[in-house]
């Protein structure tokens, strides 16, 4: 079966009817990637949730393209994450050219014995249409086409969104509002709030051409290359035998002229050689800006992906970092809107994602002062550590054609429970919970998805099955009004147990152990987005309550007042 | 620990004939290349940010100060 034209497809916009008194819990302004992330993981967890958009369409032409593991690793905790994969085109080396010649090759994702590569590229329209397919199909998720925000009034316990249509305005009521609207988001405007931050002056050409070519799937780029001289160009493989280039312009390079076929074309035949057999499949010119709102949340209404924050493009900070946005937010609200955690946490959604812009912007912003030098003594600069780099190692580090997206760490978070036993290895408190192979009754499965969307507590018993109390003592932490997901984890030579409303994994190759630091035994907390909230050298029924209660912002004293 | 500016060499006459040897028959623009390389593999060697740090402060003032 071919692909859908999710570039050509018309979505159908539905009359509304217009219910007074009616409240909604949650309307998402946006139907991009992150707010269709959004939709379906508070669907997932049961929400009823409204989506509106001023559009009718998907995306259209080449916009994000680089999907990282954490990205597929979220999607798969909701369901769409392996069709994503099947079409997308898996990579994890980078090559760096300098002139024409290789200075340094990368491997994103070194070690074995995780489901996901480093990277996959897919256009953004299939991305969409394959969140949209699935979101068309829950129950949960109410989408309305050409419903556009044009009015937002906050209230004390609602917020009242004025969207027009095409058969006229109407009022949605709302408990809470997620404007996931774009760089250029309306709602914020509406609100009163903007974005602050550097506007890089630059321009670079987008083309997207149609061929069949032998170059390995790799992500591979030049500074200063004999075909582009002074620039550089970046090659990127996508479906469809489509190739993604991107030729640095320079400022005073002309947008309107620029994107003509007779300028286009010279410059992609220098790069792929007069010979070359390929289509142009689009064109575009794009400059950028790294800026972010202060705040993320203002009462009830919240922030997510490129309405709250925006990145250069090089490292794929963009689409990655709200997607992870949305999965930051998803169980928050959940649990705030559920009444089983107090509206704090709501805040800890802004200054964990606040972190995460400002640490996304930072690797941004530097990757554009090294592509894009602004003064003589910089480029100078530049060009000699991509010089040292053929030589000698430590200037490779130094050479930044993009620092790929990787997931925030909570370090500071007030949601963790910091260390108070000794742990070695790069997990720490804060991190997202790495994956490994593992068996489920003897059939190979992976780590990250026997996680759910819940928190999970992982009882890692690398030598010997844990004891009666243990065991006792794990189970009861599943009654403490917040849903956990206990996991124990054996290692190869452990006997088998069995233990009621516990999954058993068998870590067969001692990779989960090992990438836990839970070589003498380990339990660790993981919150429902997968970051590790809180660890120790044995299970303790009362750490246990108490980091979970941290972990969603309850206040500690109740708990202490139980000894 | 800070940067020392105390002298270091044995003997400093033979490190600063060295360092203008080594640039004998560039042109200019070759000499700040060769600069700038210089820079970048003692910073590495040195390791040390703060220290690294300390330096190009004291060089910029240098420069910024007028003679």
């Amino acid at each position: 079966m071919g692909d859908i034209d999710y570039q050509g497809l018309e979505l159908e916009y539905k009359r509304s009817a217009p219910q007074n008194g009616t409240r909604e819990a949650i309307v998402i302004v946006g139907a991009g990637p992150v707010g269709l992330t959004m939709a379906l993981d508070l669907a997932a967890r049961g929400r009823r949730v409204v989506v509106i958009d001023d559009d009718h369409r998907l995306s259209t032409g080449s916009r994000a393209i680089c999907f990282a593991k954490r990205t597929l690793d979220i999607w798969d905790r909701l369901g769409v994450g392996e069709r994503m994969v099947d079409k997308g085109i898996s990579w994890n080396v980078g090559r760096v050219y300098f002139k024409d010649e290789e200075v340094w090759r990368f491997d994103l994702l070194p070690e074995q014995g995780h489901r996901r590569p480093a990277f996959i590229n897919l256009q953004q329209y299939y991305c969409e249409g394959y969140l949209y397919e699935r979101a068309a199909a829950d129950p949960h998720i109410d989408l309305r086409w050409r419903n556009k925000a044009v009015a937002v009034a906050q209230h004390a316990d609602h917020v009242v969104v004025t969207v027009d249509t095409p058969d006229g305005p109407y009022e949605l009521a709302a408990d809470w509002l997620i404007a996931c609207d774009g760089a250029r988001s309306p709602v914020r405007r509406l609100i009163g709030q903007e974005s602050h931050g550097r506007v890089f002056r630059d321009r670079f050409l987008i083309a997207d051409v149609s061929m069949h070519a032998s170059f390995p799937t790799e992500r591979w780029f030049w500074f200063d290359p004999p075909f582009h001289p002074r620039q550089s160009v970046l090659l990127h493989s996508q479906p469809d035998n489509i190739w993604r280039i991107d030729f640095q312009l320079g400022w005073d390079a002309d947008p309107v002229e620029e994107v003509k076929p007779e300028n286009v074309l010279p410059r992609i035949r220098a790069l792929l050689g007069d010979e070359a057999q390929f289509k142009l499949e689009w064109v575009s010119i794009y400059t950028f800006a790294c800026e972010r709102m202060d705040k993320f949340r203002h009462g009830r209404v919240l922030f997510a992906g490129d309405s709250a924050h925006r990145v250069s493009p090089f490292g794929a900070r963009g689409a990655n970092s709200g997607v992870q946005d949305a999965d930051n937010l998803g169980w928050k609200l959940d649990l705030v809107a559920g009444g089983h955690a107090p509206d704090a946490l709501l805040d800890t959604y802004a200054s964990e994602r606040e972190q995460a812009a400002d640490e996304n912007i930072m690797h941004s912003s530097r990757s554009t002062d090294f592509i894009t030098p602004k003064s003589d003594i910089s480029l100078l600069f530049r060009n000699t550590v991509l010089k040292l780099a053929k030589h000698y190692e430590f200037a490779r580090k130094l050479v930044n054609s993009g620092r790929l997206s990787l997931p925030t760490t909570y370090l500071d978070s007030p949601l963790n429970t910091p260390d108070t036993d000794e742990f070695s290895g790069v997990v720490v408190v804060g991190a997202v919970a790495p994956d490994a192979p593992i068996t489920l009754d003897g059939q190979a499965a992976w780590w990250l998805s026997q996680l759910g969307g819940d928190f999970a507590v992982a009882l890692i018993c690398p030598k010997a099955a844990p004891d009666a109390d243990t065991l006792l003592a794990l189970a009861a932490v599943q009654h403490s009004g917040i849903a956990v997901r206990v996991l124990l984890v054996l290692g190869p030579d452990c006997p088998d147990v069995r233990v009621p409303g516990v999954v058993v994994a068998r870590d067969t190759r001692g990779l989960l152990a090992s990438r836990y630091d839970a070589r003498d035994g380990a339990c660790y907390l993981i919150r429902p987005d997968q970051h590790v909230a809180a660890r120790w050298r044995r299970a303790d029924a009362q750490h246990l309550a108490m980091a979970l209660k941290r972990a969603v912002a309850l206040p500690l004293h109740e708990v202490e007042q139980c000894h | 620990m800070p940067l020392n500016t105390q002298a270091t060499f044995p003997v400093p006459d033979d490190f600063y004939e060295h360092l203008i040897d080594a640039h004998r028959d560039l042109t200019t623009e070759q000499s700040h290349a060769m600069n700038a390389a210089l820079v970048l593999l003692l910073s590495n060697h040195i390791g040390d940010l703060d220290v690294v740090t300390e330096a190009l402060n004291k060089a910029r003032e240098l420069v910024q100060v007028a003679d």
